[in-house]
């Protein structure tokens, strides 16, 4: 194929691993990174979980020489990209080389200090920890930091908008407007989206069960994950090694309700269905499949009946990764690349922590252990956000 | 590629929806934020939906609404939508009340809104609209962003009609806070005389604009939207060439820009920049400002394109916009946008 859009890079930092290599220690060992919460003072401290990268601002900017005073949104950033830059070993000045990221919370991180000061006395409150309160801001320090000074990008599509950025960025590549696209996604963890997620009531006091019958609602993580993407000509000129190629992608809204999910899973059906299309592979051929699973009664529930509705009871092995992870919204899309990418370079697929029995309706029984040695060609990663959008993305082995 | 422009909605400081001509007169504001003129939302919302609905939401809903009727079509085939700072109102109340009711007994409802996404996909749930739905957040490119990725998609697809637009609003918090970054005048009696008048600083804006955007043309468009670039923090010498690059690549030459629409911010520290540039490449062409007509934000280049479009349209340029070029004849509209130093960016507008 003369135009494939390959994966020559990867990058991830998660509550189970600050890079690759550790990332799937912990996949091996099932080791999950759910823990109390630490990074800030809360009253839900002690009683909601979360999955902390755990590694303090100080230490994550002293591992990158970066500014301290950083979001920690960029700061997880910056240590994925550089991760899957390093990894891709590209010189990115050679090529027309952009780069894509996706972020819902941005700078909230600091922004919930400053406010505390500010709702008092708008007089007060420390500018510098406002000043990267913008989504796209944590895109330009990791623009910054990388030197890429061509096309820079955020997508905010809540919980899709890393596979969104993904998906950006493998089309600009197709259509020979950029030769490199590094993309992906970065979130923090924050007190704002933990009461946000608190106040829907969809957020488990103990550690989330994907998929499970008895599941009761997602926990929180934190994390970035990109990949570097090169077109066939980037990849033949520099020599580099490929991953995988991007065989497909669809992007739909379900236009059922700002935060739930239709009861039949139109949007993340048509997502998924459309990936295949693109691909021009049949459901037999998917080997993995990255659920979006958070763990709600509702995503599950939902995400499930498309599957079923696509795949029959002939489902491919599937998981859902945030048992290990939380639920890292913006950053979720990208993460998950990574660990399907993963899969198709080492051949093995991820289990679903902590899943005992079906979700009654469904009948789906998740991959329970960590298993290798697998023919794993071709790969599908599911992200749905919050307003609908829903989205999937198709790997293939080259 | 071409995208004909099939419809617009625009919701501005200006009176820019309804029936009336263009700036006949401009609204003067006095202070630094220029808000909106916003439309009676009824006309064009649901008004059980409208309730529910946040400031910008209405705004964008609206914008969107209006494009589509004036395209004549119910349902785009996908929605995208560029802003630079998303929701504000819904993030600053959910802050707000969950520090002051210290983390206890909050209304998800805010939260659920805040998220940048929630315009494109209220308009998705109000059209029932499936289809491809995106939402870009680049500060001063959020919208040109849109505009690439309807570009690329309208490229493969050229029979879709794509909801593409820029929305971004003022909110109190907003406002005080950009204020103490310096980045606003300290007082200003008329905006339309922000280029008459030398200070430090420049003018507070926000608006909602939509367009509906195809690659086959019908017979009454008269506009193409050509193409679009951006750029990130660039030195003059960057974007000089950059402009160069971006008009061979369009097979134009600097002569053949009817107007060029300037992005200038009337901080004459900020706009040293595009000057430059613009005296080294369009010594002699006309130049249009708009800033001063809808204030400084990240997706102002929407009411730009917006204003392109129209005077394409109608074939005048507007007094306050370019003084004494009435009834000349208009074909290219270059648009140079630039933020605050660290966004830039070309669209290019050409009559069909």
């Amino acid at each position: 194929m003369k135009d494939r859009v390959h994966v020559a890079g990867l990058g991830v930092i998660s509550a189970i691993g600050n890079s690759v290599p550790e990332t799937l220690r912990s996949f091996h060992t099932n080791t999950s990174g759910i823990a109390p919460l630490t990074l800030f003072d809360s009253i839900h401290r002690g009683i909601l979980p979360v999955g902390e990268v755990k590694l303090t601002n100080e230490v994550l900017s002293q591992n990158s020489s970066s500014a301290p005073s950083l979001t920690r949104t960029a700061l997880l950033g910056i240590t994925a990209s550089r991760e899957a830059v390093s990894d891709a070993g590209i010189d990115l000045k050679k090529w027309r080389t952009g780069l894509i990221s996706g972020t819902t919370v941005g700078g909230m991180d600091k922004t919930e200090n400053f406010f505390v000061d500010f709702q008092k006395n708008p007089k007060k409150g420390r500018l510098r920890e406002v000043v990267n309160h913008e989504c796209g801001s944590s895109t330009e320090r990791l623009a910054e930091d990388l030197d890429v000074t061509g096309f820079i990008s955020t997508i905010n599509t809540a919980c899709s908008s890393s596979v969104n950025a993904i998906i950006f960025g493998a089309r600009l590549i197709k259509k020979g407007v950029l030769d490199v696209v590094i993309a992906g996604g970065t979130d923090a963890l924050s007190k704002f989206t933990l009461n946000g997620f608190n106040s829907l009531m969809i957020l488990d006091p103990n550690p989330c069960r994907p998929f499970d019958a008895n599941r009761n609602g997602l926990n929180l993580g934190e994390g970035a994950g990109f990949v570097v993407l090169v077109s066939e000509h980037v990849k033949n000129t520099d020599d580099l090694y490929s991953y995988c190629f991007v065989n497909g992608f669809g992007n739909t809204n379900d236009a059922f309700h700002q935060t739930a999910s239709s009861p039949e899973g139109r949007g993340s059906f048509a997502a998924m269905q459309m990936a295949l299309t693109m691909s021009g592979l049949t459901p037999a051929e998917i080997d993995y499949i990255n659920l979006h699973g958070t763990g709600t009664l509702n995503n599950d529930l939902s995400e499930g009946t498309a599957v079923s509705r696509l795949f029959g009871n002939r489902y491919p092995r599937l998981s859902s990764t945030k048992a290990f992870t939380g639920h890292t919204l913006g950053a979720s899309g990208g993460m998950e690349a990574v660990f399907s990418i993963l899969a198709i370079d080492r051949q093995c697929v991820f289990p679903n922590l902590r899943f005992e029995n079906s979700i009654p309706e469904l009948d789906i029984q998740p991959q329970r252990t960590f298993e290798m040695g697998l023919d794993i060609n071709h790969v599908m990663s599911n992200s749905f956000g919050f307003g609908g959008n829903c989205s999937s993305i198709l790997f293939s082995k080259n | 590629m071409a995208l004909y422009i099939h419809g617009m909605g625009n919701i501005s400081p200006q009176k820019t929806w309804g029936e009336s001509a263009l700036f006949s007169p401009p609204r003067d504001h006095q202070g630094s934020r220029l808000s909106c003129i916003e439309p009676d939302y009824d006309l064009y919302i649901d008004p059980r939906q409208l309730r529910r609905m946040s400031r910008v939401i209405k705004m964008g809903v609206a914008a969107g609404a209006m494009a589509l009727k004036e395209a004549g079509l119910n349902v785009p085939s996908g929605i995208i939508t560029g802003t630079g700072y998303g929701c504000l109102k819904d993030t600053g109340i959910f802050l707000g009340k969950m520090i002051d009711n210290k983390e206890k007994a909050l209304n998800p409802t805010p939260f659920i809104q805040s998220t940048h996404n929630t315009i494109g996909s209220q308009i998705a749930l109000l059209l029932q609209c499936q289809g491809y739905n995106q939402t870009y957040t680049q500060g001063a490119i959020s919208f040109e962003s849109s505009l690439l990725d309807a570009l690329l998609e309208l490229n493969d697809n050229p029979h879709q009609s794509i909801l593409v637009g820029g929305v971004d609003e003022i909110t109190t918090t907003l406002h005080t806070i950009l204020h103490r970054f310096n980045i606003f005048r300290k007082s200003s009696a008329s905006s339309i005389a922000l280029f008459n008048t030398s200070a430090a600083g420049t003018l507070h804006g926000e608006g909602a604009t939509y367009f509906v955007l195809s690659g086959e043309k019908r017979k009454n468009d008269r506009v193409v939207l050509d193409s679009v670039k951006t750029f990130f923090k660039p030195n003059p010498k960057q974007v000089t060439e950059g402009i160069r690059q971006f008009l061979e690549s369009v097979s134009l030459k600097n002569s053949e820009i009817d107007l060029v629409l300037l992005g200038k911010c009337g901080d004459q520290k900020l706009d040293n920049v595009s000057e430059k540039v613009l005296t080294t490449l369009f010594p002699e062409n006309s130049i249009g400002l708009f800033k001063h007509l809808s204030g400084e934000y990240p997706t102002a280049s929407a009411f730009a394109v917006w204003l392109g479009a129209r005077i394409i349209q109608t074939q005048q340029i507007p007094d306050v916009v370019l003084p004494g070029n009435a009834g000349r004849s208009i074909a290219n509209v270059l648009i140079y946008n630039s933020y605050f130093g660290r966004h830039h960016s070309l669209i290019l507008l050409r009559a069909c």
